[in-house]
């Protein structure tokens, strides 16, 4: 079978723009329920230093800054090889997440440290610029060296209505990206209701998502549990008619161990095994690696942790 | 028997009701059938009884009805229900109200008959004016007492919550043996305006008016099932009345320990619901309330998720 | 430098092989409540009167943990002369106190009660769950809140009764004789004391015999809560010490929740009494599936309908229909479900599944998991480990089952659910009300006309639309038909315990 970084997809004939309008409805009520159950499970010892790791491993870390600069993010890329030089034993994040302009920077940093550079791109973060700019702006990113390229969806259209077009634009930008893996940002803050969000993730994923994403960070609300849920369940329905996976990236608002290991838990029990990997699964946070370092060290120790210890960068 | 047509005749003009009745002119009398599913049939067993009044004169010949006449009332009546209960309330209302203008303009034969079964005439009229104005208030109550025995709760999840009165089913009653009229629509109205449908069996010593009034409940628009009436022994039916699987509340009016041991224990067999109504004065006020019809309804509690977009904070 | 982790993982699949991988390498680790939280006796008297009295047979029988078989205590076996003693302090207590006392201060003695069972929430939940078998998170986050906030509601209403019942004046009844269930020992004690004291009544009250430590528990509540003597008298005992309750001659009320069967034969026996009594049994209940329903969140639904507190819930949502068009969806994606609950250790925080309540339910659900395989219904169940000791039953579905099986009609009162489909609006309504029972019904459909349709024509006292198994104290509770009569809950709770007064 094909692997999924090479398959050029192509937008799926079958799928009218009507079926999309059609998809699966959402009780809001009953999935934040389903969503604060995950956060029952008690995560203890070996459990938790698992889970921890885990995280780490599945970061994202990101700097998406006006003032980003070359120096800004070489001491980012330094802190994604060497999370916590005190702690043995311990992954690097998964990628760095910044601008088109900073990539070949950051590649460049990250040398064969088997760390992936992401690149948001298409007008990030509003998404509104002409399609020839964005497919442009994701070559751009693409030549520079991105494995990884972060898409945001056209809100305005998709609220428009305009199925087909969030769909094509999809479709294009993932033709653009080559052999990059293409997260669709669905800026979930700015949908409104979870049929939404399962509407966005339908077509996101059909028009040829290898992962789909909640949010830039620029927008409140950023990732929740229940949101990204919808998306899971969206992920597992498409898997089960395709058999192809698609991979989930919550952004924005998780910046807590404990939060981390809920959602590692959801991960768990909504798709399984398979998917408990940075393959699969990603942060998008900042400020997330610290604080699992600081519980990494404190079940190390057996003392609570002071972030004087623990570098920002 | 012609001797007995005779004497009967006789009676009604001494009682100056019917003045004109011509000596030449042999007076014409009234079956009085039994009431299943809007069908006036004679009891399937053949057999009738005759009440007599206090002077000892037969009434008529009645039909005694069997345990077979209740359950082809049953089937009736359990075939009403949807129907019946499926009705908007105010047309329910409307039919109550219809009940009344039909029962007004046959007065004087509810008088007549009230009379025969040894009422005074005032008496007499009293009882029918006061079954007038009853079916008049329960007409009035059935749009209105889901209001009183409703609620919305106020939950501490994020659910619509409310409960509702809704009908029983099908009703069995064993009618007042005493206030033949008023007492058998006191309990046949509030039943109805529930939405519930019902076997009566009527008073067994003074049976004519209950089948008088079946008359009525056949011109008020009332749907065939919804009431249906019969004459007999409570001795012999009573415990068929309690007994039948697919009856859904029994309602006595009298106080005989016996037979209200017997309802109880019987009742267990499906849980029907048990009201005895043996100490209640159908003549004041104690006997019509919206209680009467809550006697015979059950509480529907219903459940829905509320989207909380703006105020849940977490999330949407 | 810290090592990159990159897991091979195969990118797509046959379809013909498409499932979910449950298997995990990220186990949980064990997260057991702790028992020395808790205080259990050695051994425990009636509670009569205001004190422990030993019982006049001097028998006592044990209480165990039906997950480890293990004896808990020993509690009192109350004959039919400890049930006269109970009714005559809780007679004395009426006619001396209760009913003469200012109904502001009644309310104040329930709320009270309340307050000291919310501080005493922990332990009341591990010996719940000890007693009785339930995952501690439920006893934690359902029964014990809910039971505390259920006198809390109850006691606002002591002196508010004139408002409730327009153009009536309101009495008590008198002596309530109430016998509570094993499935939800503390919260069916204060579902049936609450309203109890509210309308100005006193009260007998029997737990059930496997069950019978957090009755015991709420007795040493009341204690502290310095109710008078006799308001509240707890007696422990097995069906024999319930029927001197219910034949005892000076009760005036019966509040009875449990089987179908013991509900018939308690209706026979006070027939030829006065008493009244509030009857909440039996259960097979209606969950329906549209297609066009939030089939994620109904899935879910089905979980907390059939699976919540090991099924042993009356409203179970035992029968479920799904449309036939999503079907298959519906019960791949209930699979998958089920592979994510963990049975195992009621003490574990993270258990969703706990003990079987007692050996005898756990033959009764076995004797229906045979009845299913031998009439042809497709069984599942999870695939969890059980553990060795104690009474265990794996959750399980059974699919291709027809309205006529045993398993359709039958409560089991177990993890156990039916699958059946259905193709229109009518056929199902049909086949949901085509039970003798009535408790609760579900629907799930996003049409909002439907909804109203089918909650409207299914015979049951509690519907749940896109959601199940939802209660609130200002919730009324209870059956059509034969599941009984009279409502627990709500401002419809106060009336099985109130004369109506013209």
């Amino acid at each position: 079978m094909a692997v999924a970084k090479s398959i050029r997809t192509k937008p799926n004939l079958t799928i009218r723009q009507g079926d999309f309008a059609l998809s699966t409805r959402i009780d809001q009520v009953g999935v934040e329920e389903r969503a604060s159950r995950f956060t029952k499970r008690s995560i203890k010892n070996d459990a938790k230093e698992n889970g921890l790791k885990l995280v780490l491993n599945m970061i994202d870390l990101t700097t998406l800054e006006g003032k980003d600069t070359d120096g800004k993010v070489k001491q980012l890329c330094y802190k994604a090889m060497h999370p916590h030089d005190a702690l043995a034993d311990i992954p690097t994040v998964a990628a760095i997440c910044v601008y088109p302009s900073m990539v070949k920077v950051a590649k460049k940093a990250l040398g064969d440290s088997g760390i992936k550079v992401a690149s948001v791109a298409t007008a990030f973060p509003s998404g509104q610029a002409p399609r020839d700019i964005k497919i442009r702006d994701t070559k751009y990113a693409v030549n520079e060296g991105a494995d990884e390229v972060d898409m945001v969806i056209s809100r305005g259209k998709f609220h428009a209505g305009e199925y087909n077009f969030v769909f094509d634009e999809i479709a294009s930008i993932k033709e653009a990206c080559g052999d990059a893996r293409l997260k669709v940002i669905l800026e979930t803050g700015e949908l409104g209701t979870f049929d939404k969000v399962r509407r966005a993730s339908d077509i996101a994923m059909h028009a040829g998502a290898d992962f789909i994403k909640t949010s830039t960070g620029k927008i409140a609300p950023a990732a929740t549990m229940p949101v990204t849920l919808v998306m899971l369940e969206a992920i597992r329905d498409f898997y089960y008619k395709t058999g192809k996976m698609i991979g989930m990236k919550p952004a924005g608002g998780i910046s807590r161990s404990k939060l981390a290991l809920h959602y590692l838990v959801m991960v768990k029990e909504v798709l399984g095994e398979d998917w408990m990997s940075n393959e699969w699964f990603r942060f998008g946070a900042s400020s997330l690696a610290n604080d699992v370092l600081m519980q990494l060290m404190k079940l190390k120790t057996g003392q609570y942790q002071s972030a004087n210890y623990f570098s920002v960068d | 028997m012609e001797k007995e047509i005779k004497k009967s005749s006789l009676k009604v003009s001494e009682n100056g009701l019917e003045k004109t009745v011509s000596s030449k002119r042999l007076e014409v009398l009234k079956t009085y059938k039994i009431y299943i599913g809007g069908q006036f049939p004679r009891t399937e067993s053949g057999r009738y009884y005759q009440p007599v009044s206090a002077s000892g004169k037969i009434l008529a010949n009645v039909c005694l009805s069997s345990r077979k006449d209740f359950r082809d009332a049953v089937v009736s009546a359990r075939g009403a229900v949807s129907g019946w209960s499926g009705r908007a309330a105010f047309n329910r209302s409307q039919i109550l109200y219809r009940m009344a203008e039909m029962l007004e303009g046959r007065k004087a034969q509810f008088i007549d008959e009230l009379i025969q079964q040894d009422a005074t005439k005032a008496k007499a009229e009293k009882e029918v004016n006061l079954a007038i104005d009853r079916l008049i208030y329960y007409a009035g109550w059935c749009d209105k007492f889901q209001q009183l025995f409703s609620a919305v709760n106020p939950v501490a999840s994020s659910h619509f919550n409310f409960s509702v009165p809704e009908p029983t089913g099908v009703v069995s009653i064993i009618a007042p043996q005493g206030d033949s009229l008023l007492g058998l629509v006191s309990v046949i109205a509030p039943v109805i305006a529930g939405g519930n449908t019902c076997v009566v069996l009527a008073s067994e010593t003074k049976p004519l008016c209950a089948v008088t009034f079946a008359e009525v409940l056949n011109s008020s628009d009332l749907p065939g099932g919804v009431v249906n009436i019969l004459t007999g022994k409570p001795a012999e039916l009573a415990s068929w009345f309690v007994d039948h699987m697919d009856v859904n509340a029994t309602i006595y009016c009298e106080n005989n320990s016996e037979t209200k041991k017997m309802i109880r224990e019987k009742s267990a067999m499906n849980l029907k619901r048990i009201t005895f109504y043996d100490k209640i004065n159908w003549y004041t006020n104690e006997g019509e309330s919206p209680y009467f019809i809550m006697d015979t309804q059950e509480i529907k509690t219903t459940w829905h998720p509320v989207e909380n977009i703006a105020g849940a904070g977490g999330g949407y | 430098m810290a090592k990159a982790i990159a897991k091979k993982k195969p990118l797509a699949k046959k379809s013909n092989t498409i499932k979910l991988n449950f298997d995990t390498s990220w186990e949980y680790a064990p997260a057991p409540e702790s028992k020395s939280a808790a205080t259990i006796n050695k051994q425990y008297d009636l509670f009569i009167n205001g004190e422990w009295q030993q019982p006049s047979s001097k028998k006592y029988f044990d209480t165990i943990n039906p997950a480890t078989e293990e004896k808990l205590s020993e509690v009192a076996d109350a004959n039919a002369a400890d049930v006269d003693k109970a009714v005559k302090a809780a007679r004395n207590a009426y006619d001396k106190v209760w009913k003469k006392m200012p109904a502001k201060e009644r309310a104040k003695y329930i709320f009270r009660i309340a307050r000291i069972m919310q501080e005493k929430a922990r332990e009341l939940a591990i010996v719940e769950t000890l007693d009785g078998g339930k995952p501690i998170k439920e006893s934690r986050d359902f029964d014990v809140p809910t039971a505390a906030n259920h006198l809390f509601y109850y006691a606002g209403w002591a002196d508010k009764l004139e408002y409730a019942f327009p153009n009536r004046r309101t009495e008590p009844l008198g002596v309530a004789g109430q016998i509570t269930p094993w499935n939800f020992p503390l919260l069916m004690a204060a579902w049936k004391i609450a309203p109890a004291l509210a309308t100005g009544n006193t009260v007998v009250l029997k737990p059930a015999e496997t069950t019978p430590l957090t009755t015991l528990k709420l007795a040493e509540i009341i204690q502290e809560a310095d109710l008078p003597p006799g308001v509240v008298n707890i007696i422990t005992g097995a069906g024999e010490t319930g029927a001197a309750i219910v034949n005892h001659a000076d009760v005036n009320k019966i509040a009875f929740t449990g089987s179908t069967n013991v509900g018939k034969i308690i209706q026979r026996a006070i027939a030829g009494t006065n008493k009244k009594a509030t009857l909440e049994l039996g259960g097979k209940a209606a969950n329906i599936i549209f297609e066009d329903a939030p089939i994620d969140q109904a899935v879910e639904g089905v979980v907390n309908a059939i699976f919540f507190n090991q099924g042993h819930v009356c409203c179970a949502g035992s029968r479920l229909y799904v449309q036939e068009s999503v079907a298959k969806e519906v019960i791949r994606k209930l699979r998958d479900r089920m592979q994510s609950l963990i049975v195992g250790d009621p003490m574990d925080k993270n258990t969703d599944i706990g003990a079987i309540n007692s050996r005898e339910q756990l033959n009764i659900i076995q004797k229906y998991i045979a009845i299913g395989k031998k009439e042809g219904a497709e069984m599942y169940e999870s695939s969890c480990a059980l553990p060795s000791k104690g009474f265990w039953c794996r959750p399980t579905i059974f699919s291709n089952v027809a309205q006529s099986n045993r398993i359709a009609q039958e409560e089991i009162f177990g993890p156990v659910l039916s699958i059946l489909t259905f193709r229109t609006d009518d056929e199902v309504i049909e086949k949901a009300n085509n039970s003798p029972y009535g408790l609760s019904a579900g629907v799930w459909t996003d049409k909002g006309s439907k909804i109203f349709n089918m909650t409207k024509r299914m015979r049951a006292g509690v519907v749940w639309a896109n959601t199940f198994n939802k209660f609130d104290p200002t919730s009324p509770f209870g059956g059509y038909k034969e599941s009984g009569f009279g409502r627990e809950g709500g401002l419809h709770g106060l009336l099985p315990y109130l004369k109506l007064i013209n």
